[in-house]
């Protein structure tokens, strides 16, 4: 429990970091960029997770574990994610997604 | 447990034995990767102890196994089928790469099936669909294979967040992550209302339900043909398995609410998906569209809610394999040989390759649902659950839905076996590990029709909605 701050301000933050990500990934054209929006998202989950865990259930810790696993698969996904940005940029390059599309309907 | 270990142990013995072999003879790997996972899909069917293990995280019993068997042979036929794209130049130096990105995807959705809690979900989903990414940019000199593996990649990206969002949102409201407390606690306050859809929105991309189905069909294309073909049968039926599973056991006290939700879902991925199958050109996006209709589908067996519904899920999943298999086997065999995918190119095919043609219009009947082949009985018992279950109008638009399908797949046969051409695909012959692979889906489309006591032995394992 942190003094003076009530459990609200946190799900308030945490909501609004997920929609900037939402927003952020589909408005934005860079592929790195629309990486970082997916990363505010995971990151508002784990503020989810954690304030929980701490304010409302302090007697586990499932929360913690599970934002830990979080990071984790995060950086996994980026590192496979950059890997794949970096293979998109020699076939086109660009990391624009605007001119990643070869298949359409 | 033994799938799961027996599984990690193959994978890790496969880079073993990459690096032990000398430059020249790197093609071993492929006979040695085929036969230990045949071995490993026999072991899979020894009898095996139900159990739990880490406090619960993990459960196995005879309905979980039985799932993970039915993925094994999807798995085996597609190995069979990748072989002779294996032995291409592009591809000497990182075959063994395919089989342990394919094998570790395979683990992650061992453990998905088998969670008991959605830490353990959660994970095994993306040790599913992580490495899967790089199997779609697998040939990475190829603009289309490079594009379908972001596509996929930040698509999947996101449904995993969006879900996760929904999992904090469950922990939140109930306190717990296990199946089992979260089951009974969860109630309809507005928290968790907004918790479940999250969650379904993200499963939904997963199985590319309509509205999230527009990454499907791109990185369906732009991937190497066998890899589109796990993506299309292995990944989709056990994410549906597992949507079932969760759908059952953890959401059953909000029943009335998902069923509302699938019941919109099943009438707009079934409409939407053979619509824009109709108007498709190329083989492989005809399929994606095809398999976005099918997963429509499947829907039907969920919202029955009884044990029948889950039954007949799993058994159509089952046929699923093989007639999409059979499809994706003669389109891979035919790339193969000749680099062609276009419907056109398969005019008059029936005259030069008369069994590939026949293998071709007996899976697409099946996809239909032409009686003799097991693809009917699949969908016969997906109709016959649902109107059990009182969705007399989801089961009419459902029927009105096969006839459109009808339509397409009947294209794909004209194509082959009544339209002229004048230079159809020359007569060419698979190496033997295609046709293996061609004669097991051809034997499982009749087998799994014919063999009665298969529905009742899955029925037996099935579990409906608890109350």
């Amino acid at each position: 429990m942190i003094q003076g701050i009530p459990l609200y301000y946190f799900l308030v933050v945490s909501t609004l970091m997920f929609f900037i990500g939402i927003f952020g990934f589909l408005t934005r054209k860079n592929l790195i960029t629309m990486l970082m929006s997916i990363e505010l998202i995971l990151n508002s989950v784990n503020i989810n997770f954690v304030v929980f865990n701490k304010y409302l259930y302090p007697q586990n810790l499932q929360g913690h574990f599970f934002s830990i696993i979080v990071i984790a698969v995060a950086a996994a996904e980026a590192a496979v994610g950059i890997a794949i940005i970096i293979n998109i940029y020699r076939n086109f390059r660009s990391i624009d997604v605007e001119n990643v599309d070869q298949m359409k309907n | 447990m033994r799938h799961e270990l027996l599984l990690t142990a193959l994978a890790l013995v496969v880079l073993i034995i990459d690096l032990m072999l000398k430059p020249g003879q790197k093609n071993a790997i492929i006979p040695i990767t085929i036969i230990l996972f045949a071995l490993h899909t026999i072991a899979g069917f020894l009898p095996a102890q139900p159990g739990e293990l880490f406090g619960s995280m993990y459960r196995t019993d005879a309905l979980h196994v039985m799932m993970k068997n039915i993925l094994n042979v999807g798995v085996l036929i597609i190995l069979l089928q990748s072989v002779t794209w294996l032995h291409k130049d592009e591809n000497r130096e990182k075959m063994a790469e395919y089989f342990i990105i394919l094998l570790s995807t395979l683990i992650g959705m061992y453990f998905m099936i088998s969670s008991g809690d959605f830490l353990m979900f959660y994970l095994g989903l993306e040790l599913a669909t992580v490495p899967m990414t790089a199997l779609a940019a697998y040939r990475h000199h190829e603009t289309k294979s490079a594009e379908a593996g972001i596509k996929l990649l930040l698509s999947s990206a996101l449904s995993s967040g969006i879900l996760l969002f929904g999992l904090s949102l469950v922990y939140g409201s109930t306190g717990s992550i296990y199946y089992n407390d979260v089951a009974a606690s969860f109630s309809q306050t507005p928290m968790q209302v907004l918790a479940f859809i999250f969650f379904f929105a993200g499963m939904a991309f997963k199985i590319s339900l309509v509205p999230f189905h527009l990454w499907t069909a791109d990185v369906y294309e732009g991937s190497p043909v066998n890899v589109t073909s796990y993506l299309s049968v292995i990944s989709k039926g056990a994410a549906s398995f597992i949507l079932i599973i969760i759908l059952y056991i953890v959401f059953h006290s909000i029943t009335f609410l998902w069923k509302d939700l699938v019941y919109i879902i099943a009438i707009l991925t079934m409409t939407i998906g053979n619509l824009f199958a109709l108007r498709q050109k190329n083989m492989k996006r005809f399929l994606a569209f095809s398999s976005i209709a099918q997963a429509g589908f499947i829907l039907l067996g969920i919202i029955a809610g009884s044990k029948t519904g889950m039954t007949s899920v799993i058994y159509f999943v089952l046929v699923y394999i093989f007639s999409n298999l059979g499809a994706f086997g003669v389109v891979s065999a035919i790339s193969n040989a000749t680099g062609k995918e276009n419907m056109d190119d398969y005019d008059g095919l029936y005259h030069t390759n008369p069994k590939l043609s026949l293998l071709m219009m007996l899976s697409v009947f099946s996809l239909a649902g032409i009686p003799p082949v097991a693809g009917f009985f699949g969908k016969f018992f997906l109709f016959t659950s649902a109107a059990s279950a009182g969705y007399y109008w989801l089961v009419f638009i459902a029927v009105l839905n096969a006839t459109i399908s009808l339509y397409y797949y009947l294209l794909v046969v004209k194509a082959m076996f009544i339209n002229k051409n004048e230079a159809p695909i020359a007569s060419f012959k698979s190496d033997m590990a295609t046709r293996i692979a061609l004669i097991m889906c051809t034997l499982g489309l009749f087998a799994i029709g014919f063999w009665g006591q298969l529905y009742e032995l899955i029925n037996n394992l099935s579990i409906g909605i608890l109350n």
